[in-house]
């Protein structure tokens, strides 16, 4: 035995290879609390949900639920309205923070806040500001000559009221995301552009645009899968009212399982948005890899 | 570039547009944190005759509806503290293996990490509920905790890995001839160079925890042990629930995060999306 010792000190194939399965066993040795997690907290939760929701009937009931129905428009609604309209002032609003304006400069450090500030609190103040007795939009209208009106009460407006906040919240992070974006762009392509005599706006469209495509569409996605599981907005802007009409899945979820005591139910919902999250993911996965 | 004419003014008007939409809740909240009861049903741009009573109350437990404030604070706190332990060493561990080791099996943990980054933490709250239940921890702090991890340790991983292999890799190999075996090469070498992201990815884990509302509603009930956000949520159960005190508790938990993320903003917004700018 001491002999390999002496022999693994010039490598040669056998020991090469002894080295390599020594490197995959070191690999997973320290990766194991990490594996540890996958298998526990990651892969068997999903199997488990998966399990739970194989019975063909929850579907049938569920599908027949009105609320349900509703609940599936209300996420598309509020996931397609307010990721998209947020990535498009995303966009544009980079273009004003990669400026050397010393303006634009100080209102890049205030505009973080809302990012910064927790889910509860800014809901919350969002929420007051839309009561239709003693918030200060209706109060404002009013003093402007118009109406106030019920903002959280009516469906419409209560959807739109959680959009709006969703999109004040994540606007800054989204737009730092394509200032760095716009940053790395090489600036011999603008130079080049400006030699040649193009107006900003075909510099966006010709330069700035294809060199962002891909981040755009990443980014995109990525907020789309995340907002899909967005409960903290709904729970506390509208908490589902009125009667129920302004759920998203994880809040409907949440009503079925812990509020009215149909586990399976909960469960189908998560089951029935998975086929789309899980597309969703696996592109992710092979555009950022 | 220089700005002329309706340009000049188009420019500013954005600007100053976005400046109210930013701050003005930000600025309500802080307002209505100030006022008094009888005046935050008289809604006004601005305070007339400004008070801290709200501010007092809150810190000496002096109403009913913050009467576990510190309790609720340390509650929020620990679980905060315990997940960024727990995560800094899984994360640096696994991101150790990822970045410098060559192994079989590390571009699946790659793809598993990813995808935990990415699924909805809200979609697995049945099946974590279930099993919470069944491992007797339902009331427990380590229940959050876990779930905790689980949903930032990727995050971790990703980032640090995404450092650790710029690191050149001739710096492992003049300690392996030193004489130092892996685990000496892991606290001597790695762990000191990466401690700019390490920061970073703390930071995260620590909001993340902080912010977190729905798994703590799940998991944890009883004023004395639950998290702020959860205790704000709860002042919505009843109508006559006093607004005032309720924005000075969102003013006093929301400082922690503003003084976080004005110090680590630069590495907060690295990672995952920029790495995919430079490879596009």
């Amino acid at each position: 035995m001491s002999q390999t010792v002496v022999v693994s000190a010039t490598p040669n194939p056998p020991a090469r290879r002894e080295r390599w399965l020594g490197k995959t066993a070191l690999g997973l040795a320290f990766c194991s609390p990490l594996l540890l997690l996958f298998l526990c907290l990651v892969l068997y939760p999903i199997l488990y949900m998966i399990y739970m929701g194989l019975d063909r009937d929850i579907y049938e009931d569920i599908f027949s639920d009105p609320i349900f129905i509703q609940t599936l428009w209300n996420t598309v609604i509020f996931v397609g309205v307010s990721v998209n309209v947020k990535m498009f002032l995303s966009l544009v609003l980079s273009a004003l923070f990669n400026t050397e304006n010393r303006f634009a400069r100080i209102l890049s450090g205030l505009f973080l806040l809302p990012w910064a500030i927790p889910s509860l609190p800014g809901i919350l103040a969002f929420r007051w500001m839309l009561n239709g007795q003693w918030g200060i939009v209706n109060k404002v209208l009013n003093d402007l000559g118009f109406a106030g009106y019920p903002w959280l009460v009516r469906r419409p407006t209560a959807i739109a009221a959680a959009i709006v906040y969703h999109i004040w919240k994540y606007l800054p992070f989204w737009t730092l995301i394509f200032v760095a974006g716009r940053r790395s762009i090489p600036k011999e392509l603008y130079e080049a552009g400006e030699i040649d005599g193009t107006t900003p706006l075909q510099r966006f469209r010709y330069i700035t645009l294809p060199m962002l495509r891909n981040l755009f569409m990443i980014c995109s996605l990525l907020s789309m899968v995340f907002t899909l599981g967005d409960f903290v907005i709904i729970k506390i802007m509208t908490g589902g009212a009125p009667g129920d009409s302004t759920h998203v899945l994880s809040t409907l979820a949440y009503r079925y399982t812990f509020l009215m005591g149909k586990i399976d139910w909960g469960v189908g919902t998560f089951i029935t948005a998975l086929p789309v999250t899980l597309l969703f993911i696996f592109i992710l996965i092979r555009w950022v890899k | 570039m220089r700005l002329r004419g309706w340009r000049k003014g188009a420019f500013y008007g954005v600007c100053v547009l976005l400046l109210v939409w930013t701050v003005f809740p930000v600025y309500y909240m802080v307002m209505l944190s100030l006022v008094t009861w009888e005046d935050l049903f008289k809604p006004r741009l601005y305070v007339t005759n400004p008070t801290f009573e709200n501010y007092y109350q809150t810190l000496t437990q002096g109403n009913y509806f913050v009467s576990q404030f510190w309790v609720q604070m340390y509650n929020s706190l620990s679980i905060a503290l315990l997940t960024t332990a727990a995560v800094l060493v899984i994360g640096t561990l696994g991101s150790y293996a990822l970045a410098r080791i060559t192994f079989r099996g590390s571009r699946t943990i790659q793809s598993l990490t990813l995808f935990t980054y990415i699924i909805p933490s809200s979609f697995l709250s049945i099946p974590f509920f279930k099993m919470m239940a069944d491992f007797d921890l339902i009331g427990t702090k380590l229940s959050v905790i876990l779930v905790m991890i689980t949903f930032t340790s990727p995050y971790a991983v990703w980032i640090l890995w995404d450092y650790g292999k710029t690191i050149p890799p001739d710096i492992d190999d003049a300690a392996m001839i030193d004489g130092a075996g892996p685990l000496a090469i892991f606290f001597r070498i790695y762990l000191p160079l990466i401690l700019p992201p390490m920061v970073a990815i703390a930071t995260y884990a620590f909001l993340f925890s902080w912010n977190e509302y729905l798994y703590v509603v799940l998991f944890l009930s009883g004023e004395t042990h639950i998290t702020i956000p959860v205790a704000m949520g709860n002042f919505l159960a009843t109508d006559d629930a006093p607004w005032n005190i309720l924005m000075s508790v969102a003013v006093l938990y929301s400082i922690p995060p503003v003084i976080f993320y004005y110090c680590f903003r630069r590495h907060l917004v690295s990672g995952l999306v920029t790495g995919s700018v430079t490879s596009a």
